[in-house]
């Protein structure tokens, strides 16, 4: 069994994002890049179940070629086997689904029938490429998995939904399963393995090799306008013995913020 | 093609207050562009109510979706564009909204803004703003496509005043067609509150609890006392005082509440990013450096081992 990681790279979360001059896009100068949090969960989960039932463990992801870094310390240095990074400038500028029609594409090149992702990437936050790629390949999709488990073809999974209501759900593979925090505790890489991942194959692919024409990554979403937050009111700190702050503060909450 | 379509979720035939929110902005929206809001209900519930927030129709699919089902909802939800044919679609950014729609985005081949905080209409455009990066920054979203998708997080939009009057309903029945799983059981939340997500009121604690005893002596009464939901960092969540489903932050709940209460929190941007949006926020924490304070509406320098009961009490004495 082939098992797929859709793995992106972001920068980390101590990353102070600002926007670029002029609004369009973030300035990407000088940030640490990792591959992001909950992909890391997806890397586990995926390097588990090879460990149970055997198999090859391949990463998917979208970017430059200079991912290879973090792709080689955060993703084959675990326990991955192989990586595939879809390189081509447009997939790279195109939106989620163009996006997913490339990661779908060369999953299903590589005979993949389990393909575990990260529930959000820290860097756009839209939480649709998993779902898009479970579209595009026709495959049952369960989000906010905290829990997993597979017998033969058959999945048992937990998945957190809103309210901290846990859904148990059972279903066949194959399937796109989305990491949720409580998966898994991803391990360290160790020397000997980040040595050895340094050989470890790294396929670098264009939008030709899966198929794909720039016209399938035309994207329907454009993002502009790019700014700092909206700004605070300058807040106050209230002064005085512990008794009489709270009942100012309690006085402020109701009389002047008028929200209890 | 024609009109904003509205996905109105409901529990249990109970419509969710963001169904109400999401109707009031989209009959704005429709006025500004000259045309009508229609909207989307999945199994029993009161559809022609729907009428009196703005609704002129009403797509009810029939079928049992009491237990959630991506398959279900997608197909459902796509039966029912096919039959409304709608230029813009809006869905709040719950589990269905993260889960079915972009599904249902790539099923149209189109684009979706994800968990926009404000949506505006420029010429004939729908235009959404949306916090990025965990709120580090917002961009405007722009979907060149039709139907346009768009979710909007919870308490963006205020609740509308509802006016008298029915909706057409129209009834939609759909064909599975998309790969299934199974509920076997649905496991209730250890203490019922309103979702992190949804809530009005948060109270979090940090690492300054200093132990699972600890938090649970003191954050918890003092959110019940308030009636709000419990939250925590990620340094409280990884020293396992709380669960990781209460986790605020960029790598855990991105939260919108009109009050946020941060005892023994520093501040981290992690954290930060995850509460930000919070229209009210009271920092408590001993240390006056601590980057909360920069944030935050109210701050009160001192121990929150002093301030947390006695605000417990007096929450308990004037609410």
């Amino acid at each position: 069994m082939k098992i797929g990681i859709c793995a992106k790279v972001t920068p980390d979360t101590d990353a102070r994002i600002k926007p670029a001059a002029g609004g369009e896009g973030i300035d990407e100068s000088g940030h640490k890049m990792v591959v992001s949090p909950y992909d890391s969960f997806a890397i586990e989960e995926a390097i588990v179940t090879k460990e149970a039932h055997g198999g090859e463990v391949v990463s998917f992801t979208v970017g430059p070629e200079s991912t290879v870094t973090q792709l080689r310390g955060s993703c084959l240095a675990l326990g991955a086997d192989r990586a595939v990074i879809i390189h081509d400038e447009a997939a790279i500028a195109s939106d989620a689904l163009g996006k997913a029609k490339a990661l779908a594409a060369a999953i299903k090149k590589d005979d993949c029938s389990l393909v575990f992702c990260g529930k959000v990437a820290i860097d756009d936050d839209n939480v649709q490429v998993p779902a898009m790629v479970a579209e595009c390949l026709g495959w049952a999709l369960v989000s906010r998995v905290t829990d997993f488990a597979l017998d033969g073809d058959t999945f048992t999974a937990t998945r957190a939904m809103d309210g901290g209501v846990k859904h148990v759900v059972t279903g066949t593979l194959p399937a796109v399963i989305t990491a949720e925090r409580g998966l898994n505790t991803p391990r360290y890489a160790k020397l000997p393995a980040i040595m050895k991942a340094k050989r470890k194959p790294i396929d670098k692919l264009d939008l030709a090799a899966l198929g794909l024409t720039a016209d399938d990554m035309a994207p329907a979403c454009t993002f502009t306008n790019f700014s700092a937050p909206p700004a605070r009111p300058s807040g106050r700190i209230l002064e005085g013995d512990v008794p009489d702050v709270v009942k100012e503060l309690v006085s402020l909450l109701r009389n002047e913020a008028k929200v209890i | 093609m024609s009109g904003i379509l509205v996905f109105a979720e409901h529990e249990s035939g109970t419509f969710k207050k963001t169904a109400y929110e999401l109707l009031g902005k989209a009959s704005e929206l429709a006025a500004s562009l000259g045309t009508s809001v229609s909207a989307v209900v999945l199994g029993d519930a009161p559809a022609s109510e729907l009428g009196g927030f703005g609704a002129s129709t009403v797509y009810q699919v029939a079928g049992d979706f009491s237990a959630y089902s991506t398959a279900s909802t997608t197909d459902a939800l796509a039966a029912a564009v096919a039959q409304a044919s709608p230029d813009v679609i809006l869905a709040p950014a719950s589990f269905a909204g993260k889960d079915a729609l972009p599904r249902l985005t790539a099923r149209l081949n189109s684009g979706m803004g994800s968990e926009c905080t404000d949506l505006r209409v420029e010429g004939s455009t729908v235009i959404g703003r949306r916090p990025m990066y965990a709120g580090k920054v917002y961009a405007d979203v722009v979907v060149n496509r039709s139907p346009a998708l768009f979710t909007v997080r919870a308490n963006s939009f205020a609740q509308p005043t509802p006016a008298g009057g029915g909706a057409e309903v129209v009834a939609v029945s759909f064909s599975a067609t998309t790969p299934a799983v199974t509920v076997t059981e649905a496991k209730a939340p250890e203490a019922v509150s309103v979702d992190l997500t949804e809530a009005e009121r948060i109270v979090s604690g940090g690492r300054s609890l200093k132990s699972g005893e600890q938090f649970d002596a003191v954050i918890r009464p003092l959110g019940a006392a308030l009636g709000a939901t419990v939250g925590a960092s990620r340094a409280a969540v990884d020293a396992g005082y709380a669960s990781h489903s209460e986790q605020v932050g960029q790598t855990g709940k991105t939260v919108n509440p009109t009050l946020y209460i941060a005892c023994g929190i520093s501040g981290a941007i992690q954290h930060l990013a995850g509460m930000r949006t919070s229209k009210v926020i009271v920092a408590i924490n001993k240390d006056p450096e601590a980057p909360i304070f920069e944030h935050a509406t109210y701050g009160i320098v001192a121990d929150l081992f002093e301030v947390c009961p006695a605000l417990e009490a007096e929450f308990k004495s004037v609410l």
